[in-house]
C-alpha cells in the first residue's frame, strides 16, 4: 500500500512542479510562441495585456491565460491561434482580424484534432472564422463574444464552425453579424445551449448530419435566414426563443430530413414562417408558442408521421398551410386563438374540430402577390365559405381536440 | 389678446363654416350620430376586452373600420343631405356663394362623423392600443370617413330623386368594400402567368379601401408580408415614398369626388 501512494506521488509531482511562463511586452519574454515552445506539457502561459501580431501554434497540452485583455491580431493575413494538442485551454484573450481564404479556413481559433479543449471567456472581433473545432472530441467552448462585419455569403465566414466533432458543448456564447452563427456538421451527441445568435448574415444555427445533439434555452433573432436543422435524427431542441426572422426565405427553423426529433417549449414571433418542414418523420412538436408569425407552420406534403399537440397560436397571419392535400401528420389539443367552437360539456376541448389551414393560405402559396388582399372582405367571405365546405384545403389537416384556452406554459 | 380674438370670431363668421356649424348642431339633435358613437365605442371597447391580445382586438376593429364604417358614413350623409334639402333651398335664396354652402355642408357633415369616430373608436385604441398602429388605424378610419362623405355629396348631386341618390350610394360602397377586391382578385387568377406586382400596388390606389387596409396590413402582419415577393409590397408602402404616397392618393380620394360634386351643384338647376 505504502509503495503505491510513493509510487503515484512519483508520478504526480512533476505535474504539481507545472510552471508559469509570464509574457508581456517589454519583458524578456515578448513572444507567446517563444513561451509555448518553452514551456513543458501542462504548464501555464499567462499572457499579460497587450498586442501580439505573430501567428500562435500550441502542440502540447498548455493552459494559456490571458490577463488584461492581450490583443492577438491576425492582420488579415494568419491565423492568430492553432491548437493542436489535447489539453489546451484558452481564456481572456482578444483575438482579431484573422485571416481569409479559400483554400483554407482560417479562424481567431483553430482546433485540429484534438480532445479536451476548453475556449472560454474570449473576445473575437471581425474574424474570417471564429472559433472553429475540426475533427475535435471532448472540447468546451463556453462564454465567448464572437462579431462579425459579414455582408454577404461569400466573404463571411461562421462564428462558432464544428466538423467531424463528437461530445462537444457550446454554451452561453454570443455570436453576432458571422454568417452562420453556430455550424455544425458531421457533429454527435453535443449540446448547444443558452447561446445567442443574432443578426447573421445566413442562419443563427446551422445543423447537417448531426445526430444525438441538443439545444436548449439558445436565442436566434434577426438572422438572415433564421435556423436550419438537416439530414439529421435524434436532436433535441427546447425552450428557444426564435424571433424576428423575416425574409422570402427565412423561417424560425428550416427542418429538413429529420428524423424522430423533439421539439419542444420553444417561442417563437415574428417570423415569416416560424417552422418550414420539409421530409420531416416521426418528430413530436409540443408546447410550442407561435405568436405573431406571419406563418405559424409549414408543413409539406412530403412530412409523416409527425405529431403537433398542446402548441399555443396566438396572432399568426396563418396557422398553417401545406401544399397538398396529402397530410400525414396529426394536429391534437392545440390552442387557436382563431378556433370559432364551442364546448357544450364544458371539458376545455371544442366540440367541433378545427381546420387550421385557411384558403387563402394556399392561395398565397401559389400566388404571392395575392397577400396584398389578405384582411379584404371578399377574402374573409371566401375563407369563411371554405371552412364551411372545404374543397382547397385538405380535409383530413385538422384538430380534433382543440382546446378553449391558451396554455400556461 | 382681444385682437386674436376678434381674429378667431372672423374665421368663424364666415360663410361657410357658419353654414358647417349650423349642420354639426342638426346632426347633433338627429341622434344618429350619437347613437353610432355609442355603437363604435361599445365595439372597441369589447374587441379589446374579449380578445387577451391587442392585436387581435386590433384585427377586429379592423374589419369595422372596412366595413361599416364606409357603409354609415356614406348612407348617413347622403340621407341628410336629402333631407336637409328645404335647408340648402333657403340658403341658395341668401346672398352666399354656391360652393360656400356646399362646402359648409360637407364641412359639418364630415366634422361630426369624424368625431363620433375620434371618441367611438380612437379612445379605446389609446386606452388599450396606444401606439404607433393604434395611431394609423384611427388616421385611417378618419381619412375613409372623409373619403366616403366626399363620395355621398357626389352621389346626392348626381340623382335629384332621393331614393336614386341612396341607390348610387349603397353602390359606391358595394363597389369599394367586397366588389373591387373580387374583381382584381379574379383578374389575377385570369393573369397569374404575368409579373403582377406593380400592377397591383398600381391598383390599390384605385381604392380607398384598399389604401386603408394594407396601411394596416403593414402593421399587423409585418412578418407574412415579409415573404417572398411580399417584401415587395412591405418595400413600396412601407417606404416613406410608399407611404407618403398612399396618404396623398386618400387625400386625392377626399378632394376629387368633392370637387366634382362642388362643380356639378353650381350649375345645378335647383
Amino acid at each position: 500500500m505504502k509503495h503505491h501512494i510513493t509510487f503515484l506521488l512519483f508520478f504526480a509531482i512533476p505535474a504539481l512542479q507545472a510552471r508559469t511562463w509570464v509574457v508581456a511586452p517589454g519583458t524578456a519574454l515578448t513572444d507567446i510562441q517563444v513561451a509555448v515552445d518553452k514551456a513543458h506539457s501542462y504548464d501555464t502561459v499567462l499572457v499579460q495585456g497587450g498586442e501580439y501580431r505573430t501567428p500562435v501554434t500550441v502542440t502540447k497540452p498548455l493552459t494559456l491565460i490571458g490577463k488584461g485583455r492581450p490583443l492577438l491580431d491576425g492582420e488579415h493575413r494568419h491565423q492568430p491561434l492553432s491548437i493542436r494538442s489535447n489539453y489546451v485551454s484558452v481564456s481572456g484573450f482578444r483575438v482579431v482580424r484573422c485571416g481569409s481564404g479559400s483554400l483554407e479556413d482560417m479562424a481567431g481559433i483553430k482546433v485540429y484534432n484534438a480532445r479536451h479543449v476548453y475556449i472560454f471567456d474570449n473576445i473575437l472581433d471581425d474574424n474570417y472564422f471564429g472559433i472553429y473545432l475540426s475533427g475535435s472530441k471532448y472540447c468546451w467552448v463556453t462564454g465567448n463574444r464572437l462579431t462579425a462585419h459579414g455582408e454577404v455569403e461569400q466573404t463571411s465566414g461562421n462564428g462558432i464552425h464544428a466538423w467531424k466533432c463528437d461530445s462537444v458543448t457550446i454554451n452561453d456564447n454570443r455570436v453576432q453579424g458571422h454568417r452562420d452563427g453556430i455550424y455544425f456538421e458531421f457533429v454527435t451527441n453535443s449540446h448547444i445551449n443558452r447561446n445567442w445568435s443574432e443578426a447573421n448574415v445566413r442562419y443563427g444555427l446551422h445543423f447537417m448530419f448531426s445526430h444525438n445533439d441538443s439545444y436548449t434555452h439558445n436565442t436566434f433573432v434577426r438572422n438572415g435566414a433564421g435556423v436550419a436543422v438537416m439530414y439529421t435524427r435524434n436532436v433535441t431542441m427546447q425552450y428557444n426563443t426564435f424571433s424576428e426572422n423575416t425574409g422570402g426565405a427565412a423561417y424560425g427553423i428550416l427542418l429538413k430530413d429529420i428524423q424522430r426529433s423533439h421539439i419542444s417549449d420553444n417561442f417563437f414571433s415574428k417570423n415569416t414562417a416560424a417552422i418550414f418542414m420539409e421530409g420531416c418523420t416521426r418528430s413530436v412538436l409540443e408546447r410550442n408558442e407561435f405568436r405573431q408569425n406571419g406563418w405559424a407552420i409549414k408543413v409539406q406534403a412530403s412530412c409523416d408521421g409527425n405529431t403537433f399537440r398542446n402548441n399555443n397560436f396566438f396572432a399568426n397571419t396563418f396557422d398553417v398551410s401545406t401544399n397538398n392535400q396529402l397530410v400525414l401528420n396529426t394536429f391534437e389539443k392545440n390552442y387557436w386563438d382563431k378556433y370559432e367552437g364551442y364546448d357544450l360539456n364544458r371539458d376545455q376541448v371544442g366540440d367541433v374540430p378545427y381546420r387550421p389551414v385557411s384558403l387563402f393560405a394556399m392561395v398565397s402559396d401559389q400566388m404571392p402577390y395575392a397577400m396584398m388582399f389578405w384582411r379584404s372582405f371578399t377574402v374573409l367571405l371566401l375563407d369563411r365559405a371554405e371552412k364551411v365546405i372545404p374543397s382547397i384545403s385538405p380535409d383530413n389537416l385538422r384538430d380534433n381536440s382543440p382546446r378553449m384556452k391558451p396554455y400556461q406554459f | 389678446m382681444e385682437k386674436a380674438e376678434n381674429h378667431k370670431a372672423g374665421i368663424l363668421d364666415l360663410p361657410m363654416l357658419k353654414i358647417a356649424k349650423y349642420v354639426v348642431y342638426d346632426i347633433l339633435r338627429n341622434k344618429f350620430v350619437l347613437a353610432y358613437l355609442l355603437f363604435l365605442l361599445l365595439v372597441s371597447m369589447s374587441f379589446f376586452n374579449l380578445e387577451s391580445d391587442p392585436a387581435k382586438g386590433m384585427m377586429s376593429l379592423l374589419n369595422i373600420i372596412l366595413i361599416v364604417l364606409p357603409l354609415v358614413s356614406i348612407v348617413f350623409a347622403t340621407i341628410h343631405l336629402y333631407n336637409s334639402y328645404e335647408f340648402t333651398e333657403l340658403m341658395l335664396a341668401q346672398p352666399l356663394r354656391r360652393s360656400d354652402i356646399f362646402l359648409g355642408q360637407y364641412l359639418g357633415m364630415a366634422a361630426s362623423l369624424c368625431i363620433a369616430f375620434g371618441i367611438g373608436v380612437g379612445v379605446p385604441v389609446l386606452l388599450y392600443e396606444g401606439t404607433m398602429r393604434g395611431a394609423i388605424l384611427v388616421g385611417c378610419g378618419l381619412l375613409l370617413t372623409l373619403a366616403f362623405v366626399s363620395l355621398a355629396f357626389l352621389s346626392t348631386v348626381l340623382a335629384r330623386d332621393k331614393a336614386r341618390g341612396i341607390g348610387i350610394a349603397l353602390l359606391l360602397w358595394f363597389f369599394c368594400t367586397i366588389l373591387y377586391d373580387g374583381l382584381v382578385l379574379m383578374g389575377m387568377f385570369a393573369f397569374s402567368d404575368y409579373p403582377l406586382e406593380k400592377v397591383i400596388i398600381g391598383l390599390a390606389f384605385l381604392n380607398p379601401v384598399d389604401l386603408a387596409r394594407i396601411a394596416m396590413l403593414l402593421q399587423l402582419d409585418a412578418a407574412a408580408l415579409m415573404g417572398y415577393t411580399g417584401a415587395l409590397f412591405q418595400h413600396f408602402f412601407g417606404s416613406f415614398w410608399g407611404g407618403g404616397l398612399s396618404v396623398l392618393a386618400m387625400l386625392v380620394w377626399i378632394v376629387a369626388p368633392l370637387w366634382v360634386a362642388t362643380r356639378i351643384f353650381r350649375k345645378k338647376d335647383i
